[in-house]
């Protein structure tokens, strides 16, 4: 495995496939289309792309000036609760997605709809990134703008999943846009079962513990 | 081996010595009497800028019978006259000195061509630049205007308005009158905004009244509800105002004290306080971290709960306003752009603190609170860290910069958490183009208006000082790719031509 680090073959598609994220971005269709079928995405550029996602997410935090952003009072943060806000969704839609399209005729597999996911999450990188450094340079009235860049931000990577699930498993826009809203009730029911999962495993634990409780008591 | 043992022995006496007087300095400066909110919300102690000079009840002024639910007052100059709601009459006091006070008059009958001369449970007192007296005269129904002499000049009495029933009574609750002697008035049960008369006592409509708030719903809701449904559901009415007071640029600033929501307080869909101008809208700046309603726990504590309910409000000749709170008895201050320069009081039986205050108003920087059920008034006057406030902000308006930013440090010293001194010492240092300065005092306090306008100074001095490195730096970006290019160019060419192949 480690034998694959010395090879500089490694490090040229590592680095093409990261620039082609930006090709991505430019030609969605076109894009997304030779992501998978000319596989000319890797697994390292998508972690590293979500990895910058993330970072970027916890550095607005503390680097955005407070003209822009009300201050964040650091007591009540929890890093990782800003990690799973993007990781824990990002797991639910890929897996629900897959779960869906799989049954459906779809040709992209889970590694390819994790891949084309976190191409499609770029923008918000790319544009959150220099916006947070901009922001303290400028004045409360020039503030307004960041707040609309910012949402071009999210709207734009959320265009370009949408494009991408359509490309990889070559569906059409219809079925492509159905899939996207089935995929979101699919996330919606999987957080359902997830928290009548842990609320279970919760009360059969108190059970346990109130047994344990109990027999204490008597003895 | 046993002077080592001395040794260490003294060493521990005198620490725990040290560690007991400690802990006992820091108790006794502790009072919470006064304090203030934060950018985060969270209560600061401060200094007291007020303290206690003396409370007046009906004892200490000599009167033979006592004040009864007194719950109007009005000063001007040294004069102060206070409703005797309950005895049906008005006792005039004057102040002499720094801390006393004594009763010059008492008005309980009124005189000239009018056919009821006696008062009937008078609410409200306002006195004009020409010594013409206004009495809200509440059970009679009536405002009446009088001379110095107490002889009836006119009376306002209830409007003549379509909106108002027939048999309806008109409870002329509170007044003001403003530098033309036209009367504002709230009435009891009339919530269409202040009443407002011309000079002649004639009704010239209402002002200012709070807008409607229902929502989408409600809206539906009442729509199609059936004609007895309607009668059980509760109208949308605007609130009422509970006081109002007259600055002396002649805007009228009014409290509302009951809300059906009180978290509309916090987002500011609701508005504890109002500055109305002469078209009747509200024009208060709101630029403080938290709107300004009083406290900002509306939680139960201490046998209190709900927000704060603003009784009365009166507004320094410096423009920062001082609202009573009726509920946990506490008077918050305001400045002009609506950030928070203290709070003290409390409810209680000690002096400085009230059981059901009704009226606050003031006598220059002095403060007087009316307080209904103790029957009592309490005087307030500056200590010396109110002083240096005070001083700050009028040498700050004056234009004297410097004294300004000498008199915020001072309160620096006294009270490091006190966030005015570092926004008050950020705008100082503003004016003085000390921008740098401002901004990182603008900063510590997250007061982005401010560090707004600063940073637009410091942002455009700063290119115009390196204009030419930014010149230089753009061409290169241009010029640096354009002429590498051109070089490859050239030797692409260089390398095709067949001249240079052997």
């Amino acid at each position: 495995m480690f034998n694959s680090l010395k090879n500089p073959e490694t490090y040229s598609k590592y680095f093409k496939s990261l620039k082609f994220a930006f090709y991505c971005l430019s030609h969605p269709l076109d894009g997304f289309w030779d992501l998978t079928h000319e596989k000319r995405g890797t697994y390292a550029a998508a972690n590293t792309i979500l990895f910058l996602t993330v970072l970027t997410r916890l550095l607005r935090l503390r680097f955005t000036s407070f003209v822009i952003q009300k201050p964040v009072y650091w007591e009540d943060i929890n890093v990782f609760v800003y990690i799973a806000s993007i990781v824990f969704p990002l797991a639910l839609w890929v897996v629900g997605n897959w779960g869906l399209t799989t049954l459906f005729d779809g040709k992209g597999r889970l590694g390819q709809v994790y891949i084309a996911t976190c191409y499609g999450l770029l923008p918000y990188p790319v544009i959150q990134l220099p916006l947070m450094i901009a922001s303290n340079f400028v004045t409360i009235e020039e503030g307004q703008l960041f707040n609309v860049l910012g949402v071009i931000s999210l709207v734009y990577a959320a265009i370009l999943i949408i494009l991408a699930m359509g490309q990889i498993h070559e569906y059409t826009l219809a079925k492509n846009i159905l899939f996207t809203v089935a995929t979101l009730f699919a996330m919606l029911v999987m957080i359902f079962i997830l928290m009548v999962f842990f609320s279970m495993i919760s009360q059969g634990v108190a059970y346990f513990i109130s047994i344990g409780k109990e027999l204490m008591f008597r003895m | 081996m046993k002077n080592k043992l001395i040794k260490f022995g003294a060493m521990v006496a005198s620490a725990i010595v040290l560690a007991t007087s400690i802990p006992a300095v820091a108790t006794a400066a502790e009072s919470n009497y006064s304090y203030i909110y934060d950018y985060w919300g969270d209560v600061q102690e401060m200094p007291d800028s007020y303290a206690v000079c003396n409370v007046f009840t009906s004892a200490e002024l000599g009167l033979d019978l006592k004040l009864n639910n007194p719950s109007g007052m009005f000063v001007k100059d040294d004069t102060i006259y206070v409703c005797d709601t309950g005895n049906n009459r008005i006792v005039v006091l004057k102040r002499v000195g720094f801390d006393q006070i004594y009763v010059t008059q008492i008005i309980d009958e009124i005189y000239g061509d009018v056919e009821e001369k006696k008062l009937n449970g008078p609410t409200d007192i306002a006195v004009s630049d020409e010594g013409n007296i206004f009495i809200a005269d509440k059970n009679n129904g009536r405002v009446l205007k009088l001379d110095s002499e107490l002889n009836y000049i006119l009376e306002f009495s209830k409007p003549d308005d379509s909106s108002l029933t027939e048999d309806s009574t008109f409870l002329p609750h509170k007044i003001v009158i403003d530098t033309a002697e036209r009367v504002y008035c709230i009435s009891t049960g009339i919530n269409k905004g202040l009443i407002k008369y011309e000079a002649d006592a004639t009704f010239s409509g209402f002002v200012g009244a709070t807008k409607v708030d229902y929502n989408f719903g409600q809206y539906l809701q009442k729509r199609f509800a059936s004609q007895e449904k309607l009668k059980r559901m509760e109208s949308f009415v605007p609130t009422e105002y509970d006081n109002l007071y007259m600055d002396n640029e002649g805007f009228i600033y009014a409290v509302i004290s009951k809300f059906e929501d009180e978290a509309k307080l916090k987002t500011g869909d609701a508005q504890a306080v109002r500055k109305l101008n002469m078209l009747g809208d509200d024009i208060l700046v709101r630029n403080g971290t938290y709107h300004p309603f009083g406290d900002l726990y509306m939680g139960t504590g201490g046998g209190y709960t709900g927000a704060s309910q603003f009784k009365d409000v009166t507004v320094l000749d410096n423009d920062i306003y001082i609202c009573l709170d009726g509920n946990r008895g506490r008077l918050f201050g305001y400045d002009d752009q609506g950030k928070m320069v203290f709070i003290f009081g409390g409810n209680g039986n000690m002096d400085g603190y009230f059981r059901r205050p009704v009226a606050i108003e003031h006598m220059g920087k002095d403060l007087l609170v009316l307080d209904s059920l103790d029957c009592s008034i309490t005087l307030f006057t500056t200590t010396e860290f109110g002083e240096l406030i005070y001083t700050a902000m009028d040498t700050f308006d004056e234009g004297e910069y410097e004294a300004s930013a000498a008199a915020w440090t001072e309160i620096m010293k006294q009270d490091g958490n006190y966030e005015l001194a570092y926004i008050g010492l950020g705008r100082a240092n503003l004016r003085q183009k000390n921008y740098s300065e401002a901004l990182s005092y603008f900063e510590l306090k997250y007061d982005e208006v401010n560090y707004s306008k600063a940073f637009q100074q410091y942002r455009k001095k700063w290119v115009e000082k390196n204009i030419a490195i930014i010149v230089i730096v753009i061409l290169a970006l241009f010029l640096i790719p354009l002429g590498i290019g051109k070089i490859n160019s050239i030797k692409r060419e260089i390398d095709r031509e067949d001249f240079f192949k052997k």
